[in-house]
């Protein structure tokens, strides 16, 4: 960890040197292991380490400041020099802009234990998460004899420490880990194929699904979408599945982070304070969950973490934003500074849900009488600046309040604000399974577009 | 800025040679470690990147970033394994390491074998030779394009609200050398202009976005000509404009037409992904044990050229070193190929297609697109248009995406209209059509004269990794694809 913290004074200090007003510095290094197994037999086994060091340098000018960036995974002491000097006269280059710059103050102070990993998973040894890809494959395979192929499954551990300095006198570290697993059986009959995963991933070994679990999940989904048809274009409620449910939240996410707001190119820009949602609907953004995949101490620019309620009982509450989103917008930061190695700083969720209500999926099954169960989505079909929405979709299709028949090539369509308003029933049911979660949630109407 | 590293006299073989120290002796020492053990084959895959991008919103230029990425990866195959391990730092003592770890997964006796690497073989060609590497152009020329840009978009009319503006400058260095003998070097240059234009009409009741771009491997310096990019602006300008018009577009089964050049997505989503190897050899795509059936109309002749001079797709040489081509992938509406790279290829009894590509050093290489199209037809586009009583006219589309198993494939137009009698209606919200990859083309009815590939702004992605491509169509009608919009 020293000698990440030296690099990073370092480039600070060059970057100083080199005529800058101010300037931040983050190094991300990655430790990884990384295996696919189909079948009994090994796929590949990948081994990887990576260093980047990110360095970002303001100028000053009259009305402003001149903001570059640079990264190098050369980490020796000339190539650092010379980088910092890069970002200086890059700097330079650029247009001053009054609301660039550094946080101000309120960087972090404390150091909470978030549960990001656990001491004795470094020791992992490869062979150990490759027994995990066969037996979820084995499990996969022994569920239904309809399951005889597969993409695969893959595992993957990887360790990441985190330095992140700054001018202004910051300087912090943390190490975090992620272990996953992810099976993709084939189900075939009549001479005709259906592919479908399901997956774990936690900051711990210890808090992944059983591997054998993961493996019969997967092969129940891909059977139960053997002989899948379309339907006839119709409006029905459309139940989302919480693995798909968390795409919504994706996408609120993008219309709610700082950048779109202040470059009003989110239909969601403005709206602080009014009800853009359901009732039955509270989001909430929290970068400090214990062993949560998108918990840290402190964000992209030093801030700390901190849990922001978004969306409560249906009316915005806040945007996610970082400094310089909320210097545009005339609001306080709030703690959502997302930096990926060697990138520039910008706002994103952390560990983003939707609150879980009272009623089991089931239920909320036995209470549609016809309708669609969304399992799979695919395309892009989403524009955030408008709300339109629009996505290819596979699933099952609801009589009676029960399961009737697999559906495929269809889509549903219609808009993300009217979709939150629109749900009326959030299903129990919250899903873990990244830093996004949500429970099964119906849209009360939708457009389904098929024969 | 200044530009303060060392150029390469002579091309990648010579630069990793002057930079690195990476002579033909330590590519076969390190060759012959990672084949220690009883293995087919291994290779190593060395880059030095350097990457840099200029971003304009709100009429100024907020940043400049500049990224140099460096490392090495090293591959051992065996039967169907394949053990990877890639590191940051190019040096003999990584690459020992690495290929220790890489040829772990073999786990056959050790019988130690000796590599010759041939010295001097390269790339018979260069399809984008550039002057002027393009992350070598002072960044204030490309400050001062993108403050033109904003001006000239925001001079077209008063609803124009914000322009995003970026031009993004790539040069990639690589070398490969494999126990085969490969010893090939490559450099790629790739250029790119990103457009984005928020209008809003006169009462500030609807916002509609367009992107646009274009670039490929060719000089920066043609990216900077008025000619090349006014017409880029404009169209950006006329698509934001137009979808303040758009209005609801229909749900269900219509006839499709679909405009020439970027369209061809089309084909990369509902064809090309299902004809890679890895998910042939597995068979896990819907299009596996098809070769010589028929799989589309007579007349729909598709391929995939990774030999176009310039283009975003186009490779001297794939990240295995094989040489790139032309592969028909479908002839007269028969399956007559597949898209290979090494290991596939091996496999399965057939030839590499110079499709082996990767994302960076720190990825395992797989059978990718390059530049991929339909071949022109003889019928006037218009007189296609004309053809169909009641449909869409698509024209311009964002992202896609496929089940390569199921087959359904997706992509979401962002330019389309209304055809009613054969005229073009009203400019239609943008939906996403939905498809069968292994009938939509048996579908195809009429096929247009009027062939055109994109703009060079394509990135495809597969199992997390992102290269470029290309695609490309003549103007198609497509007989039943549903269309899902909210009108039912």
């Amino acid at each position: 960890m020293s000698a990440g913290r030296d690099a990073v004074e370092r480039a600070l200090a060059r970057a100083k040197r080199a005529g800058a007003h101010s300037a931040d510095a983050s190094l991300v290094e990655t430790d990884a292991i990384e295996a696919r197994v189909r079948g009994a037999e090994i796929d590949f086994v990948k081994r990887s380490r990576e260093r980047v060091l990110g360095i970002r340098a303001f100028v000053a000018a009259p009305n402003g400041l001149r903001t570059a960036l640079t990264s190098t995974s050369d980490l020796a002491p000339d190539t650092i020099d010379r980088m910092a000097d890069e970002t200086v006269a890059l700097a330079r280059a650029t247009a001053p802009d009054a609301a660039a710059g550094l946080p101000a103050d309120g960087f972090a102070v404390d150091a909470p234990d978030l549960g990001l990993f656990a001491e004795g998973d470094r020791s992992i040894a490869v062979e150990a998460r490759i027994e995990d890809a066969r037996r979820a494959e084995a499990a996969a395979r022994e569920l239904d004899p309809r399951i005889a192929n597969s993409e695969g499954s893959s595992v993957d551990s990887t360790f990441h420490r985190v330095v992140y300095g700054n001018t202004a006198g910051f300087l912090g570290d943390y190490e975090a880990a992620s272990h996953s697993l992810f099976c993709e059986p084939l189900a075939q009959a009549d001479g005709a194929m259906q592919r479908d995963w399901w997956m774990t991933a936690a900051r711990r070994l210890d808090a992944l699904e059983d591997a054998a679990a993961v493996g019969r999940r997967a092969a129940e989904r891909a059977v139960r979408r053997l002989g899948a048809r379309r339907v006839a274009t119709c409006e029905v409620p459309v139940v989302f599945e919480p693995m798909v449910a968390r795409s919504l939240l994706g996408h609120l996410a993008g219309c709610i982070q700082g950048g779109a707001v202040y470059r009003e190119s989110s239909f969601l820009a403005g709206r602080i304070g009014e009800s853009i949602a359901s009732e039955l609907v509270t989001v909430i953004d929290d970068g400090r969950l214990p062993g949560g995949l998108g918990s840290r101490p402190f964000d992209g620019e030093g801030q700390p973490t901190r849990r922001n309620l978004v969306l409560d009982r249906g009316r915005l509450r806040s945007y996610l934003l970082d400094s310089y989103s909320a210097r545009k917008l005339g609001m306080s930061g709030t703690g959502s500074a997302a930096r990926g190695a060697g990138g520039a700083p910008g706002p994103a969720p952390t560990n983003l849900w939707l609150e879980p209500g009272r009623i089991p999926p089931e239920e909320i099954l036995r209470r549609t009488e016809r309708g669609l169960l969304v399992t799979e989505l695919i395309g892009m079909g989403f524009n955030p600046v408008t709300g339109d929405y629009s996505r290819g979709a596979a699933g099952l299709w609801i009589e009676d309040g029960r399961i009737a028949f697999p559906v495929e090539e269809i889509t549903i369509a219609g808009h993300l604000g009217e979709m939150l308003a629109a749900i009326d029933l959030v299903g129990s049911d919250l899903l873990w399974v990244g830093a996004t979660a949500a429970p099964t949630l119906r849209v009360a109407r939708m457009t389904v577009a098929g024969s | 800025m200044s530009q303060s590293e060392s150029k390469p006299a002579a091309g990648p073989v010579a630069f990793f040679r002057e930079r690195f120290g990476l002579d033909d002796r330590s590519l076969e020492r390190a060759l012959g470690s990672a084949l220690e053990r009883k293995v087919d084959a291994a290779d190593l895959f060395f880059e030095y990147t350097t990457q840099d991008q200029v971003a304009l919103e709100e009429g100024i230029v907020k940043s400049g970033d500049r990224h140099v990425e460096q490392g090495v990866g090293v591959r051992v195959q065996a039967g169907e394994r394949q053990g990877y391990a890639h590191s940051d730092e190019i040096s003999f003592e990584s690459l020992a390491l690495a290929a220790a770890t890489a040829r772990s997964i073999s786990e056959r006796s050790a019988s130690a074998e000796t590599v010759a690497v041939r010295a001097g073989s390269g790339p018979a060609r260069d399809l984008y030779p550039v002057a002027t590497s393009p992350t070598d152009v002072p960044v204030e020329r490309k400050v001062r394009l993108l403050e033109e840009i904003d001006a000239y978009a925001r001079a077209r009319d008063p609803r124009v609200k914000q322009v995003m503006a970026s031009v993004v400058a790539q040069h990639r260095q690589v070398l490969v050398a494999a126990s085969d003998g490969t010893r090939v070097g490559d450099a790629r240059p790739l250029v790119r202009l990103n457009v984005q234009v928020i209008a809003a009409d006169a009462a500030g009741q609807r916002r509609e976005i367009a992107f646009q771009g274009m670039g490929g491997r060719y000089e920066l310096e043609r990216l900077f000509d008025p000619a090349a990019w006014k017409p880029l602006v404009d169209e950006t300008v006329r698509i934001a404009l137009l979808n303040l018009e758009a209005v609801p577009c229909p749900a269900g089964t219509l006839d499709v037409v679909l405009g020439p050049g970027w369209p061809g997505i089309l084909l990369h989503e509902a064809i090309g992904h299902g004809l890679e190897g890895d998910f042939n050899r597995k068979k896990t795509s819907a299009f596996a044990d098809r070769l010589g059936q028929r799989v589309a109309a007579p007349g729909v002749t598709v391929v995939d050229d990774g030999t176009l001079p310039g283009r975003r797709g186009s490779l001297n040489v794939d990240d295995e070193g094989t040489p790139s081509q032309r592969t028909v992938l479908i002839e007269d509406g028969v399956l007559v190929g597949y898209l290979q790279d090494r290991l596939n290829a091996r496999l399965m009894g057939m030839r590499p297609t110079g499709n082996g590509r990767r994302e960076s050093y720190a990825h395992l290489p797989m059978p990718r697109m390059t530049n991929t199209f339909m071949l022109a037809g003889e019928e006037d586009p218009e007189a296609i248009v004309r053809s169909v009583a009641s449909g869409i006219y698509a024209v311009s589309f964002g992202g896609g995406q496929v089940d390569i198993t199921s087959g359904k494939f997706v992509f979401s137009a962002n330019e389309a209209y209304r055809i009613e009698d054969g005229r073009i209606g009203a400019p239609l919200k943008g939906a996403t059509l939905i498809g069968n990859g292994p009938d939509v083309l048996t579908r195809v009815s009429r096929i247009g004269s009027d062939l055109a590939l994109d703009d060079g702004v394509g990135t495809c992605g597969k199992d997390g990794q992102s290269v470029p491509v290309g695609v490309g169509l003549p103007t198609l009608r497509i007989d039943g694809l549903t269309v899902g919009g909210t009108e039912a």
